[in-house]
């Protein structure tokens, strides 16, 4: 098992490496160097960047060298947090992003914890009554979420929040506390806006994950080794819940790690929508700004959180299914 | 563990009550077709520490008979008419009350108490009739935490003392290891130990040793009948091989399209057998002491699609003693023609 996570871990590593080289790639992408158009930007703000200063930046990331110590050189800053400079934003790319990774990855997390609480139960409920009043209502709800796009459905809850109750609820906190510091109040400010983008973000992937754990159960169900647990004079709940849901899960486990990506990147339009402070709109904004540093520091940083989120699918997996644990001794 | 119980003899069986009673069991499967009579009329009875054959082809509604009895079929089917009379065991061993299973709620807690505790099942598929995410161990210790009050770590011993009684070499090792682990013929031998874990009365063996090669097989009829000396208990063994049940059967009932068409001790079958289908179905055999250029016979035709059964007794399209006027007319009902021996046919009204 240590050995398979140890793969797995490699096979991480080597990925996160290539993601890198893509990332760069991207930052390289506009004609002429970062320096040139730091310049040019620093001059269009009215400031003279000095030729010492400008010589200075060119060795920091060994510009006018071959192209793979200009990646070093650049991973090399990567790795002590310094990212480059956000020509968008005149400001550094860390400063930009700041907060906007950590609140991604908060919505995205809330938003697959609550696709799961609602899909596995609702799954469980439309596979164990198929063809029952409830499996249909499920049904049709889970195809009119996946039909209904999440954008849409964040104006129609943005207008009736505005016109019913009067409420603002765009955004994942309140005005006042925006730019505050951190603090209890600014978290629990945070927990009770989470609800409602977690809902739209989540209301596609609910209604996919319903479908596939109704089609798994239904297949598991009809297994013998859940007659043989039933003839034992196990309670039909315990039946079901100890092993058909149990190996119906496995796919549940193995797509966490795509999962993670496609709320960051689907969240794009939603996140403009409700006014959500994640990298999404950010990264849309410096791809058409051509802002390469973001863009690439973004690009990046969502491949590691995919990666980090495939090796955490991948470590479930072999909790749930033993088997796994078995190929390798 | 309680070894050592002597088995019945067979001429106490008179004197005894029968274990299991079942009388014109129906279960259907309403379909949108049509409706399915897998089991049409049902009818049979087994003594404690007797070995019923059930015998008959593919469909003939052996395995929902089964099922029905445990209470466990499959949605839509339903158990629509008939009565399984079970008696009991008392906790001291002796025979108690008898209940009409088809009266319990199939999920309800004293059907649960008698499934798995009283009546145990195995079956055909000795590979996926394990969890493949669950430990051996894990699905027989489960079984004994639900029917008797011991703490798990007694549980464990048990069922380590189960594995090494049906013949599992290193018991507390395998008791950890997943059914993939196991070979076929061990894994029939670990579902043998989890359905005697409680030390049911009745044992119904689906099947057991068809996916299973021949000399295993041989090994777990053996063990079988070896546990049945121990511990007394009386096997419904299910089956479409007339060869384990002339090594392993006391009595026999013949089944076709979901009903019995004739029920007698083995001897009577083999050597007397009365229904026109027996006598086709021993006839289909291939014989040991046979001419060497000897052809066999087959039954003629094929056994009639579900929704589409014939009218009268359902055997008589493929019947060699069809009497026209009578037998496509009405169907038969079981009747007695010698000492245990009954008969569903024409013939012998």
């Amino acid at each position: 098992m240590l050995a398979y996570i140890g793969r797995r871990a490699l096979l991480a590593v080597f990925t996160v490496w290539a993601i890198s080289a893509l990332a760069f790639a991207i930052i390289q992408l506009p004609p002429g160097d970062y320096v040139t158009s730091y310049i040019a930007q620093m001059a269009s703000m009215g400031s003279v960047v000095s030729d010492e200063e400008a010589q200075n930046l060119r060795i920091q990331y060994g510009l006018g060298q071959p192209i793979y110590v200009q990646y070093l050189k650049w991973m090399e800053l990567v790795v002590q947090g310094d990212f480059g400079f956000s020509m968008e934003w005149r400001r550094p790319v860390t400063e930009v992003i700041g907060d906007r990774l950590w609140l991604t990855v908060v919505v995205s997390v809330a938003a697959l914890l609550l696709t799961w609480v609602l899909a596995l139960p609702i799954g469980i409920y439309s596979a164990v009554r198929q063809y029952s009043v409830g499996d249909y209502v499920a049904t049709f709800i889970g195809f009119i979420g996946l039909a209904v796009p999440n954008f849409l459905l964040a104006l129609v809850i943005l207008y009736l929040g505005f016109t019913l109750f009067n409420a603002h609820i765009g955004g994942l906190f309140t005005p006042e506390l925006q730019d505050a510091p951190w603090s209890q109040a600014k978290v629990w400010d945070l927990f009770k806006h989470l609800p409602i983008p977690a809902l739209i973000l989540g209301l596609a992937g609910t209604a996919q994950q319903i479908r596939i754990m109704r089609a798994n159960l239904l297949d598991e169900l009809r297994k013998p080794y859940v007659v043989t647990a039933r003839s034992k004079g196990l309670s039909e709940a315990r039946v079901i819940l100890k092993y058909p849901v149990r190996l119906a899960l496995n796919p549940f486990a193995s797509t966490i790690g795509y999962t993670l990506p496609y709320i960051v990147s689907g969240s794009i339009i939603v996140s403009i929508v409700l006014g959500l402070p994640t990298v999404g709109p950010l990264l849309l904004k410096a791809l058409i700004a051509q802002d390469m540093f973001l863009a690439g520091t973004i690009v990046l940083l969502l491949g590691v959180m995919t990666v980090i989120g495939t090796l955490i699918s991948d470590i479930l997996l072999v909790w749930v299914d033993p088997r796994i644990r078995l190929e390798d001794t | 563990m309680d070894c050592g119980t002597p088995p019945i003899p067979m001429d106490v069986r008179t004197a005894t009550q029968t274990l299991l009673s079942v009388r014109n069991l129906k279960t259907y499967f309403p379909q949108d077709e049509g409706t399915v009579k897998a089991v049409d009329g049902v009818t049979f009875d087994l003594y404690p520490g007797a070995t019923l054959g059930i015998v008959g082809e593919s469909g003939c509604g052996k395995s929902v008979t089964a099922r029905s009895i445990l209470r466990i079929v499959d949605r839509p089917g339903r158990i629509v008419d008939g009565e399984i009379h079970f008696r009991r065991p008392t906790t001291n061993g002796g025979a108690g009350q008898t209940v009409d299973l088809t009266k319990l709620e199939p999920n309800g807690p004293e059907m649960r108490a008698i499934r798995g505790a009283e009546i145990a099942l195995i079956f055909q598929e000795p590979m996926s009739s394990f969890s493949p995410v669950h430990s051996v161990g894990n699905q027989i210790i489960e079984a004994i935490l639900l029917h008797q009050q011991v703490s798990r770590r007694d549980a464990r011993d048990k069922t380590i003392e189960m594995l090494q009684r049906v013949g599992v070499s290193s018991p507390e090792a395998r008791v950890d290891q997943l059914a993939s682990q196991l070979s076929g013929g061990l894994r029939q031998r670990a579902m043998i130990a989890m359905a005697l874990s409680c030390h049911p009365t009745l044992l119904i063996a689906d099947e057991p040793t068809t996916a299973l090669d021949v000399t295993t097989q041989t090994q777990i009829l053996e063990l079988m009948r070896q546990l049945q000396r121990e511990d007394g208990m009386a096997i419904m063994l299910i089956t479409h091989d007339l060869g384990v049940v002339a090594e392993m059967a006391t009595d026999v009932a013949v089944m076709y399209l979901g009903r019995v068409v004739e029920q007698a001790p083995v001897d009577a079958i083999f050597h007397a057998p009365q229904h026109p289908y027996t006598r086709a179905l021993l006839r289909s055999i291939p014989r040991m002491r046979a001419r060497s250029r000897a052809r066999l016979t087959p039954i003629v035709g094929a056994v009639p699609h579900p929704y589409d059964r014939p009218s009268g007794c359902p055997f008589h399209p493929r019947c060699a003693d069809f009497m026209a006027g009578t037998c496509d007319r009405r169907a038969p009902s079981l009747r007695p023609v010698g000492d245990q021996h009954t008969v569903s046919c024409f013939l012998y009204e």
